[in-house]
């Protein structure tokens, strides 16, 4: 019983790969089935004449990450502004401040009649006496 | 045609291999084969033309081609696998060769990876939904695989839900599987087609030819009243309208225009515009 195969066999199958590995040096060719990569295909959802928004929002995404435009219409309506921006970190300082105080200093967090906090008022520290 | 019958047949009984890039947009049949740029300076007229780069193999051009549907891997060169033009397209970012492929059709689906089909759920089993895809085996679908499901938030999907979706496994040995999510875990307009609606068969073909970007069909076709369509690239189409008639309408249209010229076209439009 032989296990394995010839020496004869395996010398064929080594020259064979040889003249396998040497042509493909030639040209790579490489086969896809899919049409992706052939045409330019659009988004396969359309909505037309504002029938369902949230497609017509998609296709523009879609098809203009297609076409590598730029989006020039950003929504900047739902964005906050940088006044407002300010405006909240101001009182986030304050009420997040709250709660690392010590019991004593929530006297400093007082608040305004509109609700803001006021500015902190100078720490009590201990005074050596003056001879 | 005849013409292009003719010198297909000639080349077939001549067995010699012609240049890809002559055969650029004409009817090539199954079995010819197909010679790639690089190697049609070596295989000169007489055949006893001196190499140029034999000296030095390394020296000779490697380029990547890419063949598409239609097209195998024959040695060095490409063999037709199905009838219809071969087309090519010009590498767009300097990776060289560019793709070939044959412009066929057919009505019959095969499942690929990638693409975006419509498929009919019909049988729930444990945690997999079967999506008929048209293909030769329905498609497994996770309910895990729709956007924002966990194991405890499952999504809504019945036995007879319209499903837009896309291939991640999809070859000859493996049963074909579909997600409804992208790579980053976002739905990107796929997952359940809603409510309503028609769904009905066309050629593969016609998908491809209505989807490439200059299609004026669907430009003329989104100016007639509010409506909304889904391709899927198994020749599904799903369209829906305000009314029934108006739905059957757009089902006409889209199944007729595969067959129309342009003029024709264009007719039947501005009655439907009158109307």
């Amino acid at each position: 019983m032989q296990r394995g195969l010839d020496s004869e066999t395996k010398k064929q199958l080594e020259e064979e790969e040889k003249k396998i590995i040497s042509e493909e040096h030639w040209s790579f060719i490489i086969e896809e089935q899919s049409f992706l990569l052939c045409e330019d295909l659009l988004y396969g959802r359309m909505s037309f004449r504002g029938f369902n928004p949230e497609v017509e929002k998609l296709m523009l995404q879609m098809n203009a990450k297609h076409k590598a435009e730029e989006v020039e219409d950003e929504t900047v309506e739902l964005d906050v502004s940088d006044e407002e921006m300010a405006r909240r970190y101001e009182t986030l300082v304050g009420t997040i401040g709250k709660k690392f105080a010590r019991k004593r200093d929530h006297a400093n967090y007082e608040e305004d009649e509109n609700g803001d906090i006021k500015p902190i008022k100078a720490r009590k520290m201990f005074l050596k006496p003056q001879d | 045609m005849a013409e292009a019958a003719s010198v297909a047949a000639e080349s077939l009984a001549g067995s010699r291999a012609r240049a890809a890039r002559t055969v650029l947009g004409q009817v090539v049949l199954p079995g010819e084969e197909l010679l790639l740029p690089e190697q049609e300076d070596a295989e000169g007229p007489g055949g006893a033309v001196e190499r140029p780069l034999s000296l030095n193999a390394g020296a000779r051009s490697r380029v990547r081609v890419v063949c598409g549907p239609g097209l195998r891997r024959c040695g060095d060169r490409l063999l037709v696998t199905k009838c219809g033009r071969l087309r090519h397209k010009e590498p767009g970012s300097g990776s060289g060769g560019g793709v070939y492929w044959v412009d066929s059709q057919q009505k019959r689906y095969v499942p690929v990876k990638g693409d975006h089909v419509i498929g009919i759920v019909t049988a729930k089993s444990g945690d997999i939904f079967k999506v008929d895809v048209g293909g030769s085996e329905p498609a497994s679908l996770s309910y895990l695989s729709f956007e924002g499901a966990t194991k405890r938030n499952r999504p809504n999907v019945q036995v007879g839900d319209l499903i837009y979706g896309q291939f991640v496994v999809a070859n000859k040995d493996m049963e074909p599987e579909m997600v409804c999510i992208d790579s980053c875990g976002r739905a990107n307009g796929m997952g359940v087609i809603g409510q309503d609606g028609l769904l009905f068969k066309v050629t593969l073909g016609l998908i491809r030819k209505l989807l490439a970007p200059d299609c004026e069909i669907i430009q003329e076709v989104g100016k007639l009243y509010p409506l909304e369509i889904v391709f899927g690239m198994n020749g599904r189409i799903w369209v829906k309208a305000k009314t029934i008639q108006q739905t059957l309408i757009l089902a006409n249209i889209l199944e007729a225009c595969e067959h129309m010229t342009s003029d024709q076209r264009k007719q039947i439009f501005s009655r439907l515009a009158e109307s």
